[in-house]
């Protein structure tokens, strides 16, 4: 977490305080008023909601693995299912490479977007904003694109061509489940960065819905929600693709 | 020592000017300027909890009906002819789980959560009421849907309130078509709402609290709220994830939970799934639940008992680490409720160690809650009697739970009437007691009046007397090897005729309690005109919510400032002190002249 808009001088000077430092731990947790110093509520609130999120895809991705386990027919190979022909060649997983490629990418822009935003630089945060969502959608384009080919082949959430059923009903409930949260970003990430080049943070113009005005952290709020996607998918990659 | 964590004054300064600053800037208030925005689509937690309150209690209704139903099919059987097998399993599923998530789980989180937490905490509002306002939104849509189960072709589910595949979504269990669907639908958009307003109160607790309120100066009542909705964060997703994957099963004929199985004589299209996997989902969800309900009503209950016996909580440090505990532990108890599912054995002796742990943080809050009221001045108001109520129910409830925390105790008691016993007596009957202790002891700060005492006692000693006629017997019941979810017992041979006789006073026992309850709503329709003026803080109590310039609280709490806490939430009876109850805003007596004996009482 980075620096705050709070002036680090409003905050009560640390007491020199007796015990353990297990006791010291719990007192600054349990300290007066806020108990993460200088972090604003909606940065808290994207936390507990990410950790909440964590437990979704916990639980997506453990109930795949014991169905995969637990399978009595033998399980595709997804290095030949997700394989290319490309130029004659059957490339394993490049398809999904790539779409990795973009995703982490679309990371380093929006890590990129949040510095701008801090220095209030607007053009170049809310381009960055818009590059991100590019990314995005190009990611989503993709699985688009691979969800068709294995339809084309004959995979189905209730069966595949190759072994067991739960393949495709995993693939299909965990890639679509994830691309859900990169479409939900790509919209907010277009949102916000309609706002910022628009220059709502300066002017204090309130919001359409919720009739607030918002702040250049709101991108650094975005920033976390849009980098946990993209940490979601290396664990999708690993467990599903790679295994 | 020096107690750092609820000790006197702020580091030692005079009463006013030492006062912190505020580390946080006011929050951005929605001022509603209609009557839509202020008692409609509004955004201020007190409106909005006591929305959630009304809906949570107006389908509470509806389970109380459907258990009426249930007893007298049990009792008669035949009396009531539309009460056929279907139906019957129908009510029992409606029933459970519209106790559970849509009653309890919305009525402590919801509508205690929304109303106490910015209150007690010193708040002007919660952090994000616009996402709060949402929450409401989709809880009512999610009730809504749930009601519109008993609308569609073929009606609810009747697959029992764990939903367990293969049953739930094979055909011939009633409900199949469009009960099962709908239900599951209801519960991920409950989820859904339910997150947005979790994330408010969490985030309200950690970092919305006024000046002076630390983590260990919170009252109990939050402390419970707090951990609860923590996990309800974490539990629910379980639950999230298998109705999704269920739904799936159902409508794509996916098969996630459902193992190759022959249907009246036909194989079903499925095959390889694991419906042990579902009963482990629901139950990572489901234990941690009874504790989600538990725990907001293990912290409304300290305070009751601490604010009518006039006497500080014991062992209010040990209370909390014993909430905070409970809760870590129960999301590692979860197949004691599979011990007879076909799991791997061996689990069952770790989870059954891990439960019968459980009971230690538990049986330290009983202590402590009896402590409290050791040679206490108690006051016998109604929400005492309903707090007294609890503790003795709770005790029940849960020594019956070591019986079935073990397994070779357990098989045999599996799905009988004694399981239905336990859990209604622990995470039923308990939790509702306080419940209605929280409403009569709050609701003359919701609206400015006192419920009437004589009906609150007679509705309190009906309920009361009245559980333990209804509940007791079905312990015995249980032992005698009577099932549970039967739609009729039949030609049994080691059921005698005795059963059913008791069957016959249960069931009327439960009519009669059920219309009890009647008298409260009544109680709570007429006292909003005609209850006695309650003025500001009619029960003496020390907490914040009992300190606002209004009451009912106006729009933003507290005027123009934010109350300055000074002392944890349970300096009652402090010697010296010129009343027996010091507020949490109060600078206190003069320290330096008043001496030690002030000193020791404000620890």
């Amino acid at each position: 977490m980075t620096e705050s808009s709070l002036d680090p001088a409003a905050a009560p000077p640390a007491q020199a305080r007796p015990g353990s430092g297990w006791r010291r731990f719990a007192a600054d947790w349990a300290s007066d008023q806020t108990s993460f110093k200088g972090v604003s509520w909606g940065k808290a609130m994207m936390w507990v909601f990410l950790l909440s999120d964590t437990f979704v895809f916990g639980c997506f991705l453990v109930a795949y693995m014991t169905a995969r386990m637990s399978t009595t027919v033998p399980w595709p190979n997804p290095s030949e299912v997700f394989a290319l022909e490309i130029g004659g060649t059957e490339v394993p997983l490049i398809l999904i490479a790539i779409m990795t490629f973009v995703l982490i990418s679309s990371s380093g822009t929006m890590a990129l977007a949040v510095h701008y935003g801090y220095l209030r630089d607007r053009r170049k945060a809310g381009r960055l904003m818009l590059a991100t969502a590019l990314f995005g959608a190009c990611f989503v384009g993709m699985q688009a694109f691979e969800w068709t080919k294995l339809i084309r082949e004959g995979v189905r959430p209730w069966t595949n061509p190759w072994g067991a059923p739960q393949f495709g009903s995993s693939f299909f409930m965990i890639t679509g489940f994830h691309g859900t949260h990169v479409t939900i970003g790509v919209i907010f990430l277009l949102v916000l960065a309609r706002k910022v080049l628009r220059g709502d943070y300066e002017t204090g113009r309130r919001g359409f819905f919720t009739s607030r005005r918002g702040r250049y952290e709101a991108i650094e709020i975005m920033g976390l929600y849009w980098h946990f996607v993209d940490l979601v998918w290396v664990f999708i990659f690993a467990f599903f693709y790679l295994w | 020592m020096v107690d750092v964590t609820h000790g006197g004054p702020i580091s030692g300064g005079t009463a006013s000017g030492a006062a912190p600053a505020f580390e946080v800037g006011e929050p951005d208030l929605y001022h509603p300027r209609s009557w839509v925005t202020k008692y409609v689509f509004s955004q201020d937690a007190k409106v909005i909890a006591i929305q959630y309150g009304l809906t949570a209690m107006a389908i509470g209704l509806v389970a109380l009906v459907l258990s009426w139903l249930m007893r007298m099919q049990l009792a008669f059987p035949g009396l009531l002819p539309f009460i056929d097998a279907d139906h019957y399993y129908q009510f029992i599923t409606m029933h459970g789980m519209i106790m559970v998530v849509y009653l309890l789980t919305a009525l402590f989180l919801g509508g205690f959560g929304n109303y106490l937490i910015p209150l007690m905490l010193g708040a002007r509002d919660m952090m994000f009421p616009y996402l709060n306002m949402l929450s409401y939104w989709i809880y009512l849509a999610a009730v809504l849907l749930l009601v519109a189960g008993f609308f569609v072709p073929g009606g609810p589910t009747g697959a029992g309130w764990t939903l367990y595949p293969p049953q739930a979504i094979l055909a011939n269990t009633p409900g199949q078509s469009w009960g099962i669907v709908v239900m599951l639908a209801s519960l991920m958009l409950f989820i859904i709402g339910f997150t947005m307003g979790g994330l408010n109160y969490v985030v309200t607790v950690l970092q919305g609290r006024t000046r002076g309120l630390t983590l260990m100066r919170m009252p109990l009542t939050i402390w419970g709220i707090f951990t609860a909705t923590v996990m309800a964060l974490l539990a629910f997703p379980a639950l999230f994830v298998g109705a999704v994957m269920m739904l799936f099963d159902r409508l794509l004929g996916t098969s996630f939970f459902m193992p190759a199985i022959v249907v009246t004589g036909e194989q079903a299209p499925y095959g390889g799934g694991s419906p042990i996997l579902f009963q482990h989902l629901f139950w990572f969800f489901g234990h941690p639940e009874v504790y989600i309900v538990a725990l907001p009503a293990f912290g409304i209950v300290s305070d009751l008992i601490s604010t009518h016996a006039r006497k500080n909580i014991f062992g209010y440090r040990m209370m909390v680490w014993a909430i905070v505990g409970i809760g870590a532990l129960s999301f590692v108890v979860w197949a004691h409720h599979m011990y007879v599912s076909g799991m791997n054995p061996g689990f069952g002796f770790f989870f059954a160690t891990t439960t019968l742990i459980i009971a230690i943080p538990t049986a330290l809050k009983v202590y402590n809650w009896v402590l409290t009221l050791w040679r206490g001045d108690i006051h016998f108001t109604v929400p005492m009697l309903f707090a007294l109520g609890f503790i003795v129910t709770f005790i029940n409830g849960g020594l019956t739970g070591l019986f079935l925390g073990n397994v070779v105790v357990d098989v045999p008691l599996s799905d009988t009437m004694f399981v239905v016993a336990h859990f209604h007596m622990v995470m039923g009957v308990a939790p509702i007691l306080v419940i209605f202790g929280a409403i009569y002891h709050w609701y003359p700060k919701i609206t400015g009046r006192m419920l009437d005492t004589t009906l609150g006692k007679i509705h309190f000693w009906m309920t009361f007397l009245g559980a333990y006629l209804i509940f007791f017997p079905m312990h015995y019941l249980g032992l005698l090897g009577v099932p549970r979810r039967y739609f009729e017992m039949g030609e049994t041979a080691f059921v005698p005729a005795s059963a059913a006789t008791l069957n016959v006073f249960i069931t009327i026992t439960a009519l009669v309690v059920g219309a009890t309850q009647m008298l409260f709503l009544f109680n709570l329709a007429w006292s909003l005109r005609h209850g006695r003026e309650a003025g500001g803080n009619p029960w003496r109590a020390t907490t914040l919510e009992w300190q606002t310039p209004e009451t009912p609280p106006a729009h933003g709490n507290w005027g123009a400032e934010r109350p300055v806490v000074y002392r944890w939430a349970y300096d009652y009876s402090v010697p010296g002190a010129p009343q027996d109850f010091l507020p949490q805003n109060d600078p206190g007596p003069d320290l330096a002249s008043s001496g030690e004996t002030v000193a020791e009482g404000v620890r």
